[in-house]
């Protein structure tokens, strides 16, 4: 099967992710890269374990202190249903049914907005509580830990948005039907991540 | 498409290069970076050797000393070794595998450029008001306090070439595990590949903790975090952690592709398949698997306690089991053959005893009690340059020799190469040999100087003796370089005589699309299982059809430009720089931006017509 190739419901690939030895490679290749992503956020996470509530004067905030739980339920559901979504998007992807699959990816970068703005908010909430960047090495690993996440999320939507302006006018073929898929890969690690986050950061946070 | 082999001007070729996707060119560039920094990092050894060759020496200065040892050992390991270990898997495993190329030309090319623009941005430092100058192993607050930018010129330096080797890293996981050529198993993949394969996966799983610590030290030191701070909370032991658990499996990073060329190299100057092939293949897994679990043993003095250091010992001394597999091995593949002792067959063969020592000093320090003796001095020196200089160097000459014909299309000096092998290996032994005893003696590493009257001069002069040999060993071989490119004899597809590998079966240099047709694999040694039933060359796997190659492309230049930009920005925005921001946000735009053109734009490549590959007939490219 070529990339170029005009396709129809009919003659549309059942794995469309992988139907040519470029997509292959792709498909393998990120996977392999969200490997070494795990090791890096892996080694983000032994770092914040090894200097949470680690501040220079007992006077400052700790993590029980800080943390509500109310504001990081918001956040987990916006991306935890952004998942979800993306999930709808990549099925009507296999369905060849380009407009639907527009549509939910344009709803899973709305969520994913929403959930960069509630951290955005929840940062500034934390800055005004003389928890920064700077103020302690539980501040440092705290904002990187969770800042790396971010700046993940930040760099998703970007990528989700040109993707979909890229191809708007020009529906799905064994070229960029590969690009949505591998970006739907990317999504769904990023939330995965932030459900190690939500417990190991929030959770853990609360109870102790 | 007869162009190809058409003579082209400077011009030509530079853009050729700046461009390039071709495994084979870029294998070129990483073959030339690299020995550029070997010649670097050498010079750095001999100016280490010549202030130590004499006690109270004054030649370079205590701060001097201390970069330029800093130099020597980042160098080394990031800048020489491993460019040039990439110039090999570019060069030779997609051939052996049977593939047109790597899964990813287009990130193939950024790994190198990223590779080149951090390795030039970290050399920068000595031209920019100090270089680097806490140790190779940058350990915080000692790096956390350093004056000056010399610290952040390793920091970014290293941040942005380990980006480039990580999607190296990558790309050849997918390039091996996706596009065999047919009839190629795993189990019949020539042991370079295999390791090959293995190094990759330790890559990509060592590489992410090294970028960690990497922006931890860079937030302490640039954007005022206090991951290190014990004063505000911090923990400098966080960063030996990460350090060595990306440091430890970066020896077997160095190491396994190492294994590989001399495994190649045995079985094809003993002219015998290597002995145990399927027992060589577990214990690189089993190398690979195990370097990741003794990091630890590079902190046995830190304190961790008798549990936590008992059980890295007892890991360690694991690993020297499937090495002794590997060393066994390869004497059984010689026992009984018909040995051709060729430059590359010398060095393999030096290789053994020299790594052995290496292994047995390895042993000794893995004895976490007995570590406390060896910790911090010249015996730990003497071990590392065992291993690293009797196995990793050692390969990468023998490979240079080995695979010159197949990269360059023409043959290096066998006499100038012997020389080049004896004076090295005089030299090495020399050098390294008595440095395990200056360290049992009591001195200790990382010293500029020492005082007279202490029972260490004849042993340093002895050492400094040894890196002269070394060094002029060095000379001949660039000389033997300088007369071959001069003379240029081309050879045919298999100039040793004896290949048993697929990249034998082509010319010398391949065509730039590899294989006219795939090759059909029937088992290990695939070409020499042809050559053995009187064919010349391979049957092809499939009927001649129209290739499918990669366009070439600046981008992947300009992206790794748009960092080396960047790198300034960042480094200078600690003085208040008023330039530092914009410098930093208009290089990193560059990058971005030219991954958003990347996207944007279409790139489907083009086809060889089948026509024109008719025309074609056995006509080489120009590497």
């Amino acid at each position: 099967m070529q990339a170029e190739e005009k396709f129809t419901y009919e003659t549309w690939p059942a794995e469309p992710e992988r139907s040519t030895l470029e997509s292959k490679n792709k498909f393998l290749g990120f996977w392999l890269f969200l490997g070494g992503e795990t090791v890096l956020f892996a080694s983000l996470f032994a770092t914040y374990i090894a200097l949470k509530d680690k501040v220079p004067n007992p006077s400052m905030p700790h993590a029980k202190d800080l943390f509500e739980l109310p504001l990081t339920f918001v956040a987990t559901i916006l991306l935890l249903t952004s998942s979800l979504t993306s999930v709808y998007a990549i099925y009507h992807m296999k369905n060849f049914a380009f407009k639907k699959m527009m549509l939910w990816f344009g709803i899973t970068a709305l969520l994913g907005a929403g959930f960069l703005a509630s951290e955005i908010y929840e940062f500034t909430k934390y800055v005004h509580e003389h928890h920064t960047f700077t103020s302690s090495a539980f501040g440092s690993a705290f904002y990187t830990l969770v800042g790396f996440h971010g700046g993940h999320v930040a760099f998703g939507l970007l990528w989700c948005l040109t993707l979909m302006i890229r191809n708007a006018k020009r529906g799905l073929n064994l070229y960029n039907a590969p690009k949505f898929y591998v970006f739907s890969l990317y999504w769904h690690f990023i939330d995965v991540v932030w459900v190690f986050i939500f417990t190991v950061v929030y959770l853990m946070g609360m109870v102790g | 498409m007869s162009t190809y082999t058409q003579k082209k001007g400077f011009g030509a070729t530079l853009w050729d290069y700046l461009t390039t996707v071709d495994h084979k060119k870029i294998a070129i560039l990483y073959f030339i970076a690299g020995g550029f920094f070997f010649l670097v990092g050498g010079i750095e050894a001999i100016f280490i050797r010549i202030q130590l060759a004499v006690p109270n020496n004054d030649f370079v200065s205590a701060g001097v000393y201390n970069e330029i040892m800093t130099m020597h050992g980042t160098t080394m390991i990031f800048l020489a070794a491993m460019p040039l270990i990439f110039a090999f898997m570019n060069a030779v495993m997609p051939l052996q595998i049977g593939a047109r190329d790597v899964a990813f030309p287009f990130v193939n090319a950024i790994s190198f450029w990223m590779f080149f623009f951090g390795g030039v941005f970290l050399n920068l430092g000595w031209f920019l008001g100090g270089a680097p100058d806490a140790g190779w192993t940058n350990y915080a607050s000692l790096a956390t306090h350093s004056k000056g930018h010399g610290v952040d010129f390793y920091v970014i330096g290293l941040q942005i070439s380990g980006f480039g080797t990580l999607m190296g890293g990558i790309n050849f996981l997918a390039t091996i595990i996706n596009m065999r050529a047919p009839g190629m198993t795993y189990m019949r993949m020539p042991l370079f590949t295999w390791t090959t394969f293995v190094t990759s996966a330790l890559i990509l799983f060592a590489f992410p903790p090294l970028t960690v610590g990497l922006f931890l030290m860079m937030f302490d030191r640039m954007f005022g975090a206090k991951f290190f701070e014990v004063a505000m909370g911090g923990n400098t032991v966080i960063w030996e952690h990460l350090f060595w658990i990306f440091g430890h499996p970066e020896v077997y990073i160095l190491i396994l592709p190492a294994f590989g060329i001399f495994s190649e190299t045995f079985a094809i100057f003993s002219r015998k398949r290597l002995f145990g092939y399927s027992s060589m293949v577990f214990a690189t897994v089993l190398i690979g698997f195990l370097g990741f679990m003794v990091w630890a043993h590079h902190m046995f003095t830190d304190g961790l306690g008798p549990v936590a250091n008992a059980i890295f010992a007892v890991a360690t001394m694991a690993i020297g089991v499937p090495t002794g597999i590997k060393i066994f091995n390869w004497l059984f593949t010689m026992w009984g053959g018909s040995v051709k002792f060729t430059t590359p067959m010398h060095y393999a063969f030096a290789f053994i005893p020299s790594f052995v020592i290496g292994g047995v000093t390895g042993v000794m320090l893995a004895s976490a009690a007995a570590d406390y003796q060896y910790h911090d001095t010249y015996f730990v020196v003497a071990h590392f340059h065992y291993v690293i200089v009797g196995g990793v160097v050692f390969a990468l000459l023998c490979g240079t020799h080995l695979y010159w014909p197949k990269m360059f299309g023409t043959m290096l000096n066998e006499t100038l190469g012997k020389i080049t092998f004896w004076l090295f290996f005089i030299g090495f032994h020399l050098t390294f040999f008595i440095q395990h005893f200056l360290g049992l003696w009591g001195m200790p590493r990382r010293v500029f100087t020492y005082l007279p009257g202490q029972g260490l001069n004849n042993g340093n002069l002895i050492s400094s003796i040894g890196a002269a040999f070394m060094a002029v060993a060095v000379l001949i071989l660039l000389l033997n370089v300088i007369i071959t490119s001069v003379k240029n004899e081309k050879v045919g597809n298999d100039p040793w005589g004896d290949g048993r590998t697929l990249e034998w079966s082509v010319s010398s240099p391949p065509p730039f699309y590899n294989f006219k047709q795939l090759p059909l694999v029937r088992g290990l040694d695939a070409y020499w299982l042809e050559k053995m039933e009187g064919k010349t060359g391979m049957t092809p796997a499939e009927p001649l059809g129209d290739i499918h190659m990669p366009n070439s492309s600046i981008l992947p230049f300009i992206m790794a430009f748009g960092l080396f930009i960047a790198a300034f920005g960042v480094m200078y925005h600690v003085n208040d720089k008023p330039w530092a921001l914009p410098v930093m946000i208009i290089g990193l735009l560059i990058t971005l931006g030219s991954m958003l053109i990347r996207s944007v734009k279409d790139d489907h490549g083009f086809h060889i017509h089948k026509e024109d590959l008719i025309d074609n007939n056995n006509k080489g490219v120009k590497a």
